[in-house]
């Protein structure tokens, strides 16, 4: 083993074979944290001890266990993986459009477009909570980025909470929208899989699915969920209006909608 | 004394003009009743039960008043008559409507006089229940005591009441003071409550007076447990805001998330029917010793908390005007505002703490409800936490009422149930550990914390100014509070509005006037 290999072992890492780091290369330390429903405890310990055995770590300790009342017991843990992951194999969906600014996505539309864009968005279902939808679309936007209803080439329209899809597909026809933004904050049990899916199913129905770029947006959505669901394209945290606009004005021309 | 320097006779002045716009609010809810303050009088006089199609037997009798075009007079005067006619209970008779076999509108109508005599006669009794509400919640304080403030607030959002209650009852063991039931997302919009124990909802639970009912008996029970009175918390907001005030008279509730703006801003309920209630939830809760907290708060997590900490106060003093008004005592007020600004902000902390020093000298009696980080959180747990800690700091430091704890899971998921616990144990520490250090400071009087206020008030003073010259209605219509703009006739709710007739009567309002020592404002 050269010195390097032996001082320096990350250097030449074997990218197929990738574990967690804690202290020392490759040692695997991962640390945990859970409830259990029983009270604390020598037992409680153990119990936890031997469930982290079964998910396959090693070494588990227990550094810290607290009684929650009710015969819960929160535990922290402690423990080392064998697991490892090939990380050249890895292959993640993700929005590729080149991200461009506010002025570079107005100049992209007139010049492509020669007209406005249209795009509606809301919360949809029962989600009341407008906080991501409103950061994308209203005027002042987040961040010290502008909101699309800023962006003179775009006429944007922020339908607010709990609409209904059959609303968002009529106010699409009705105005004759180019793309559909869709946020979901509320993610408890699932709730947005259905509602999502509901939409795109109804706009099918329509004959319009087709004809514009539908995108979903919140802080448990991603990429591959979206395109799971047959939306074009999934938008996480941190995501900012020209994120958006960018990926719906290059969509709009790589699917030749003028 | 002011430890900010704050100028009393500009405080004056923004009080002067919140008052001056909740005199001309007040006018305009006097002239009008609405379908829920009508169910919530049926609700007062002990109607519940559902008909076949679990449509609750109080919307099925005003809608059926509504129908036969009688209900701008009130839905009492007709149940009443439907009592001395049929010589049948109220329940009975809310039973007989559903079932099709009593037509309310058709019988013969008894003379006014004996109509509101039996009216007033049940309503007392309706009334004394509540008041024994109070006197046992008083009894529980006085035997058990209660934790010091700021009262540490956790939320509980299984969706499943009997779960709720489990994580409820750890959450007490734990050291909350207040538990808050989140309703399921949406029950805001729907235009009746739902009825019986539920055990699913999405984002939380159903507010029902059976749900309320089982956690009332879960927490006293571990407050007797662990000596401390446990208070309960829901949401008196929506399409059925008098109704939920009404079934969390009887239930025996605390505290009462109860603000019209926060519905009309960000739930688009239609502006007139909210405020209509929101009179009357405020009467009742005022009668039941709940205290409200209101929703600025929101303002913030929706616009910018630098630039919008002057509609927050605005909105306080408004809020606090208007409470007056339905006989709220400022002891009930719990006025929100929020920790919220970007963590990025270089003395981000000096304003937050000059905002809640602020808001604590201007309302000096009421329990200030400070909401936590949400907007800025991440689902960077550990960064989370340490926000939290800073806005713990400020809870104590400016003697806050009504804490509602910071989760560091927040935007992530609704709260583990190891989640509260250390949400609490950092809660505890600070307090604890930093409880007299507001006694302790003085603030420098050309430092930026002073300067910040001031202007704060400076502002408000002239937003509040400004909104008495439009009008509320119309200040709300252009967007002036947290940038969201909303009209007269739109949003949810404006059908179930009504002018009231001249011979209106809503006897629990005649005599909650009375109680709270407001008849020099009735009409």
């Amino acid at each position: 083993m050269s010195e390097a290999a032996r001082y320096e072992p990350w250097k030449n890492r074997d990218m197929t074979h990738v574990r967690p780091y804690g202290d020392t290369f490759d040692d695997g330390v991962v640390q945990l944290s859970f409830s259990l429903p029983v009270p604390p405890g020598e037992e409680a310990a153990e119990a936890a001890r031997q469930l982290v055995t079964q998910m396959g770590f090693v070494e588990p300790s227990v550094t810290h266990q607290h009684d929650l009342g009710e015969d819960f017991t929160f535990v922290v843990l402690y423990a080392k993986t064998k697991a490892a992951v090939d990380f050249t194999k890895i292959k993640v969906a993700k929005v590729d459009s080149p991200r461009m600014s506010f002025y570079e996505i107005n100049e992209f539309i007139e010049e492509n477009f020669g007209r406005k864009i249209t795009i509606i968005g809301a919360c949809t279902g029962t989600d009341a909570h407008t906080v991501g939808i409103d950061a994308i679309m209203n005027m002042k936007g987040y961040n010290g980025e502008y909101g699309l209803e800023r962006y003179p080439m775009i006429d944007a329209y922020n339908l607010g909470a709990q609409v209904e899809n059959e609303e968002m597909v009529a106010k699409a026809i009705e105005l004759n929208a180019d793309a559909i933004l869709v946020s979901q904050v509320v993610t408890q049990k699932d709730v947005h899989i259905p509602n999502l899916a509901q939409l795109v199913e109804l706009l099918e129905a329509e004959g319009l699915r087709e004809k514009l770029i539908l995108i979903c947006g919140g802080p448990r959505i991603g990429h591959e969920l979206a395109l799971e669901l047959g939306y074009d394209a999934g938008f996480g945290p941190g995501t900012l209006a020209p994120d958006v606009a960018s990926y719906v004005v290059q969509e709009m021309m790589k699917r030749g909608l003028k | 004394m002011s430890k900010l320097y704050l100028d009393p006779n500009l405080i004056a002045r923004a009080r002067t003009a919140a008052s001056d716009i909740a005199d001309s609010l007040q006018s305009f809810i006097l002239e009008r009743t609405t379908v829920a303050v009508e169910r919530t009088v049926l609700r007062l006089y002990g109607m519940d039960g559902v008909d076949a199609d679990y449509v609750p037997l109080p919307n099925v009798v005003v809608d059926h008043l509504k129908e036969g075009g009688v209900l701008e007079r009130g839905a009492a005067t007709f149940v009443l008559n439907a009592v001395l006619q049929t010589g049948r209970t109220i329940q009975e008779i809310g039973e007989a409507v559903a079932d099709g076999t009593l037509n309310l509108c058709e019988l013969p109508l008894a003379s006014l006089d004996e109509i509101r005599k039996k009216g007033i006669e049940l309503a007392t009794a309706s009334l004394e229940r509540i008041r024994a509400n109070r006197a046992k919640r008083d009894e529980y304080l006085t035997r058990l005591g209660e934790g010091p403030q700021p009262y540490i607030y956790v939320i509980v959002a299984t969706g499943n009441i009997y779960e709720d209650v489990v994580q409820a009852k750890a959450a007490a063991r734990q050291g909350a003071d207040i538990i808050a039931v989140i309703r399921s997302t949406g029950q805001s919009l729907i235009d009746y409550v739902p009825y019986g124990a539920t055990t699913e909802g999405f984002g939380g639970t159903y507010a029902t007076q059976e749900n309320f009912k089982i956690m009332r008996a879960a927490l006293d029970e571990v407050g007797e447990e662990i000596g401390r009175y446990i208070r309960l918390c829901n949401y008196c907001s929506g399409l059925c805001m008098p109704e939920i005030a009404a079934m969390g008279a009887i239930e025996r509730l605390d505290v009462m998330l109860n603000d019209a703006l926060y519905g009309i801003l960000f739930r688009d309920i239609n502006m007139q029917r909210t405020l209509v209630d929101q009179n009357f939830s405020r009467m009742i809760n005022s009668f039941a010793g709940v205290i409200i907290n209101t929703g600025e708060d929101n303002y913030l997590t929706t616009a910018d908390a630098v630039e919008q900490a002057p509609s927050v106060l605005a909105s306080q003093f408004i809020n606090e005007q208007l409470a007056l008004r339905s006989g709220l005592p400022e002891e009930q007020m719990g006025l929100g505002h929020a920790f919220e600004m970007s963590p990025d902000l270089e003395d981000g902390f000096l304003l937050e703490l000059s905002q809640a020093q602020m808001a604590r000298e201007i309302f000096p009696r009421a329990p200030l409800k400070y909401m936590p980080p949400t907007k800025h959180m991440t689902g960077n747990i550990f960064k989370g936490h340490v926000q939290d800690t800073l806005f713990n700091m400020v809870g104590v430091m400016t003697n806050q009422g009504i804490q509602l704890l910071g989760m560091m899971t927040e935007a992530i998921h609704t709260p583990l149930i190891h989640d509260r616990h250390i949400a609490i144990e950092a809660a505890k520490y600070v307090f604890k550990n930093m409880r007299n250090f507001g006694e302790e400071i003085e603030y420098k009087r050309d430092g930026k914390i002073v300067a910040r206020a001031q202007e704060v008030l400076n502002d408000a003073a002239a937003k509040l100014e400004e909104i008495r010259d439009i009008g509320m209605l119309e200040a709300i219509s252009r967007g002036m509070f947290a940038d969201v703009k909303r009209t007269m006739t739109g949003g949810k709710g404006l059908h179930g509005v009504f002018m009231r007739a001249e011979d209106y009567w809503n006897p629990f309002e005649t005599l909650l006037r009375a109680e709270l020592g407001l008849e020099a404002m009735a009409r």
